[in-house]
């Protein structure tokens, strides 16, 4: 089963993704951009500063699952010793960190207008700070340490003790009383977001999901293209 | 597949797993008054050691009807629908800032129903709607 995700096979797969995602990711980009920022109504509330949240929640939404999957991957590669999802891991990590500042750039600049300030360190938004730093913990692991092995272990760990986080950041806006909003959208039961404004987001996320797609696709594209050079030099 | 050193690292991980989850349990669990961002007036009127003059944070949503302009500052209640506080407040107030949405205050209190603030912060709810069906919803209720 692992077999499949060696990398040799992989490789003539990531630039056939790449170049099918490159062909339609601006189509879609435009049409989440007209729609988010041209035909979705202003809010009854905010008025136009709710167009923030059709990049804001997306990015946050992504943080959330990059470090979700990059903790599964680390627990999968620290047991099994699946080489390949190190890799993969390195390729994820940074494009969690750029959703996890946008999420919080976004929000601050959301803050500012509605709420009246940039920056409260409530549970919401410490939790956050908190992914900001697991991510930046994880990266320096990966930049700062020289045996492979090592790098394994020190990610893995700080992967696993990170994704505690994870369920902390979602729910704390239920546990506490926090400035920040609760969830509007739910898994289960009625969301309390109107349609005509849920369409958009939805069509932001997708448009995040191919865009984290594509970098996550060229990194571990180089990622590969540097094994083999460093195979080649081997023999 | 699963040989001994396997075993061993699962063991080893589920180990870390539930030690950090204990760990982060018993710091949020004494962090619990810490993390918590304001408190509701309800709170208030039940806590006993409710410390006078020291900067904290209340919340709920300011009673329609109840803000009163003067010169030199605001006043307002804030209700959780089961108890009150009056509100008096000088500055400048956020846009969001209106009779019946969410409000949290920052200040001190000087007894159990009247809050001296120091700033106001606006809390915005979970619902997302454009004014057209605000206003629809507004006519159905009346």
């Amino acid at each position: 089963m692992f077999k499949f995700f060696s990398s040799s096979n992989v490789y003539s797969l990531i630039q056939k993704l790449i170049n099918f995602i490159n062909s339609i990711f601006f189509l879609i980009l435009i049409i989440g951009l007209t729609f988010a920022l041209h035909l979705s109504p202003p809010d009854y509330v905010q008025g136009d500063s709710v167009r923030i949240m059709y990049v804001h929640v997306p990015a946050a939404w992504l943080a959330l699952a990059c470090f979700s999957s990059i903790t599964f991957l680390s627990i999968l590669n620290f047991i099994f010793k699946i080489r390949n999802f190190y890799f993969i891991n390195k390729s994820i990590a940074p494009i969690g960190l750029l959703f996890t500042c946008l999420a919080i750039i976004t929000g601050s600049l959301w803050g500012q207008p509605t709420w009246g300030t940039w920056w409260v360190w409530d549970a919401r938004l410490t939790s956050m700070f908190v992914l900001m730093l697991f991510y930046v913990f994880y990266i320096l692991a990966f930049k700062l340490l020289r045996k492979e092995e090592l790098i394994i272990k020190v990610s893995s760990i700080i992967a696993i003790i990170g994704s505690i986080n994870i369920p902390i950041i979602k729910y704390s806006v239920e546990w506490w009383t926090t400035l920040h909003q609760p969830a509007s959208i739910k898994i289960i039961g009625s969301s309390s977001i109107h349609p005509a404004m849920l369409l958009p987001l939805l069509v932001m996320l997708l448009v995040f999901l191919l865009y984290g797609a594509l970098i996550f696709l060229m990194k571990y594209k180089t990622e590969i293209i540097r094994i083999k050079k460093k195979n080649l030099k081997r023999l | 597949m699963l040989n001994k050193k396997v075993k061993k690292r699962i063991i080893f991980l589920t180990f870390i797993f539930l030690l950090s989850i204990v760990v982060v349990f018993f710091i949020l669990n004494s962090l619990n008054k810490n993390i918590v961002y304001f408190s509701s007036p309800t709170e208030i009127k039940q806590r006993e050691d409710i410390p006078f003059e020291k900067a904290m944070r209340i919340g709920g949503m300011v009673k329609k009807g109840s803000i009163t302009i003067s010169q030199k500052n605001i006043q307002f209640i804030v209700t959780d629908f089961e108890n009150e506080i009056l509100v008096s407040y000088s500055g400048t107030v956020p846009n969001l800032f209106a009779e019946g949405k969410g409000v949290v205050v920052e200040g001190s209190l000087s007894d159990k129903n009247f809050f001296i603030a120091s700033r106001i912060l606006a809390k915005h709810d979970e619902n997302y709607m454009p004014p057209e069906i605000k206003e629809i919803i507004e006519k159905n209720v009346k």
